[in-house]
C-alpha cells in the first residue's frame, strides 16, 4: 500500500447514523421540501395583495389569530431552516475538500448553473429572510410602517407592502432573491424525489420540467408583486401615492 | 495525424507534478487513444525521457484499469466508452489534448496519470459480496426471480469499478460506484438476506475514505463507461433509509 494509511472502520460505526453522508442528504431533502410548502402558502396568501387592502389586511389578522399554531409552524420552520443551512454548509466543503487538487481542463456534460451554485443560492435566500423578516415581520429596518393600521383598525399590512415595493432598492433586492429562490429551486425540486429514491428513467425528464416550471411559477408570481406596486397598478388606498 | 499532448507529469506520490508539452506525430486514426500514447512514450524512451506512466490492462474495455481524464472529460470525449475503446478517429489532425489523472483524495496519484483507487478495494471489503457457501452452480428456475428484478441486477452489475463516476463528479463523490454494488445485490434474493447490514457498511466505509456527497449533478452517469443509471443512487438511498428505520 501507498501512502494512505489503512482505514477500515471502528467497530459499531455502521450505527453512528449522523455522520452518514446519506443522512445528510435525506436531512437536506425533508427540511428543503417543507420549505418549499411554506414558500408555496405564503405565495399564495401574499397574492391576495392584488384583491385589494380588506382581503389582504383580512388574512393577515387570520394568520396572527392562528396564535399557537402559527408559532408552532415557525418554530418548525426556523429549527428546519437551521439544519438545511448547518448541514448545507458542511456538505458544500466537504465537497470542496474531496477534490483537493483541481483540473487544468474540467467540462461538464449535464449539470448546470443552478445545480452549481446551491449554497450560494442557498445563502442568497439566508440573506434575505433575515432582511425580510427585520422589514416585515419585526418592523426594524422601516419603524416608520409599526403605526399603520387601516379603517378597521386593524395592522395594514397593504399599505406596508405597498409603500415597501415603492422604494425601487427594496424593490429591486426582493426581486434579485427571488431569482436566487428560482434558481435554488430549479435544482432542488427534481433532487428531492432523487435524493429520496423516488425518480426514475421515465419520470426524469418530467421531474426536470417541474423544478423549471416551479422555479419560474415562484418566481413570477412572487415577482408581479413589485411589479404591479412599481408600474402603479395597486396603489395606496385613497388614491395616495 | 499530428497532434499536441499537455500531460500531467509526477514522479511519485510526494511529488508536486506539473504539465508537459509533447508532440504525438504521425498517428493514425485506428489506434486506439493508449495505442496513441504507447507511440508517444516509444518517442518519448529515445529521447531519453522517462515514459508516461498510465494504468491499463485488458484493453477491450472490461477491466476499468484505465482511468484518463482528457481534454475535461472522464475518458474522453465518446459516451459508455473506456479509454482503452476510444479511438484516435474522433480527434482531429492539429488538436491539443489535455490529459490528466482521475482527481480526488480518496484516489491520490502514484506516478503521473496513476491513482490508487484501493479505496474502492477496501468498500468492496466493507459488504460488497454474499457471506454463504456457493456449492455446486443451481438448476437454471430453482430460484424464480422476476425479470424486472434481475435486468435492474444485470444492470448495476455491468460496473467496472474504473472511477470514472469519482473522477467526473464535482464532489468527487464515489456514490454511482457503491450504489452499483449495493443494488447488484439488493435487487436479487440471494442478496436480500444481508441487504441492510451491507449499504450501512459499504456507507460508512465510503464516507471513511474521504469521498465527497452526491448532490446530484449527474456527470458520473454521463461518463460511465458501463452507463450505470443514477436510479441506482436512489435505490440505495432508500435501501439505507429502510436499513436503518427498520422499515421495510
Ligand atoms: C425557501 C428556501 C429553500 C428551499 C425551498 C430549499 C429547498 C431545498 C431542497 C428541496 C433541497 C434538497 C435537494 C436534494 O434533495 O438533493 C435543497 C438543497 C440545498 N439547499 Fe436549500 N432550500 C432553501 C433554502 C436554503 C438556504 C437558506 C440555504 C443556505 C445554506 C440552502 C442551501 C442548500 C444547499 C447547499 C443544498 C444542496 C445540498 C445537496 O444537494 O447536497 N438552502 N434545498
Ligand atoms: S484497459 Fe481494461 S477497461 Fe480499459
Amino acid at each position: 500500500m501507498t501512502t494512505t494509511a489503512t482505514k477500515t472502520i471502528p467497530a459499531g460505526i455502521a450505527g453512528q447514523s449522523s455522520y452518514s453522508s446519506i443522512w445528510k442528504k435525506i436531512l437536506m431533502a425533508v427540511t428543503g421540501i417543507s420549505f418549499m410548502g411554506f414558500v408555496a402558502g405564503h405565495m399564495i396568501g401574499n397574492l391576495q395583495l392584488f384583491q385589494g387592502q380588506e382581503k389582504l389586511n383580512d388574512y393577515a389578522e387570520l394568520l396572527h389569530h392562528l396564535g399557537g399554531l402559527l408559532w408552532i409552524v415557525r418554530g418548525t420552520l426556523l429549527i428546519f431552516l437551521a439544519i438545511h443551512v448547518w448541514t448545507g454548509i458542511r456538505l458544500y466543503f466537504q465537497n470542496w475538500s474531496a477534490r483537493p487538487i483541481s483540473y487544468k481542463r474540467q467540462e461538464s456534460i449535464e449539470t448546470g448553473l443552478t445545480s452549481k451554485t446551491m449554497i450560494w443560492s442557498g445563502l442568497g435566500i439566508l440573506l434575505y429572510v433575515v432582511y425580510h423578516l427585520l422589514h416585515f415581520t419585526f418592523v426594524v429596518t422601516n419603524p416608520e410602517y409599526a403605526g399603520l393600521t387601516d379603517a378597521a383598525g386593524r395592522l395594514d399590512v397593504y399599505s406596508m407592502v405597498i409603500l415597501g415595493f415603492q422604494n425601487y432598492l427594496i424593490s429591486g433586492v426582493y426581486i434579485v432573491a427571488m431569482l436566487a429562490l428560482a434558481f435554488h429551486i430549479n435544482h432542488a425540486l427534481p433532487s428531492f424525489f432523487q435524493t429520496l429514491g423516488l425518480n426514475r428513467p421515465s419520470v426524469r425528464p418530467w421531474l426536470k420540467r417541474l423544478g423549471t416550471l416551479a422555479a419560474l411559477l415562484f418566481f413570477f408570481g412572487y415577482c408581479s408583486m413589485p411589479a404591479a406596486v412599481l408600474l402603479n397598478i395597486i396603489k395606496l388606498p385613497g388614491g395616495g401615492n | 495525424m499530428n497532434l499536441t499532448l499537455y500531460v500531467w507529469r509526477q514522479k511519485n506520490a510526494s511529488d508536486k507534478g506539473k504539465m508537459e508539452r509533447y508532440d504525438a506525430r504521425d498517428i493514425s486514426s485506428h489506434m486506439s487513444f493508449l495505442e496513441m500514447l504507447d507511440v508517444v512514450n516509444e518517442d518519448l524512451t529515445e529521447k531519453g525521457i522517462e515514459p508516461i506512466a498510465f494504468d491499463h490492462d485488458c484493453r477491450e474495455g472490461i477491466c476499468g484499469m484505465c482511468s484518463l481524464m482528457i481534454n475535461g472529460i472522464a475518458h474522453g470525449p465518446e459516451p459508455g466508452t473506456t479509454v482503452c475503446q476510444l479511438h484516435m478517429r474522433h480527434f482531429k489532425d492539429g488538436d491539443s489534448i489535455y490529459i490528466e489523472p482521475w482527481r480526488a483524495r480518496a484516489f491520490p496519484v502514484i506516478k503521473d496519470l496513476i491513482v490508487d483507487r484501493s479505496a474502492f478495494e477496501r468498500i468492496q471489503h466493507a459488504g460488497g459480496f454474499i457471506s454463504i457457501n456457493t456449492g455446486g452452480a443451481p438448476d437454471a428456475n430453482a430460484l424464480p426471480i422476476a425479470k424486472k428484478k434481475a435486468d435492474l441486477a444485470m444492470d448495476a452489475a455491468a460496473c467496472i469499478g474504473c472511477g470514472a463516476c469519482v473522477a467526473s463528479c464535482p464532489n468527487a463523490s464515489a456514490m454511482l460506484f457503491v450504489s452499483a454494488k449495493v443494488t447488484q445485490f439488493a435487487n436479487l434474493p440471494q442478496g436480500r438476506i444481508e441487504a441492510a447490514e451491507r449499504v450501512q457498511k459499504m456507507v460508512a466505509q465510503m464516507d471513511l475514505e474521504g469521498f465527497g456527497n452526491c448532490t446530484n449533478h449527474y456527470e458520473c452517469e454521463a461518463v460511465c463507461p458501463k452507463e450505470i443509471n443514477i436510479r441506482f443512487i436512489g435505490q440505495m438511498n432508500r435501501e439505507f433509509m429502510k436499513a436503518k428505520t427498520g422499515l421495510g
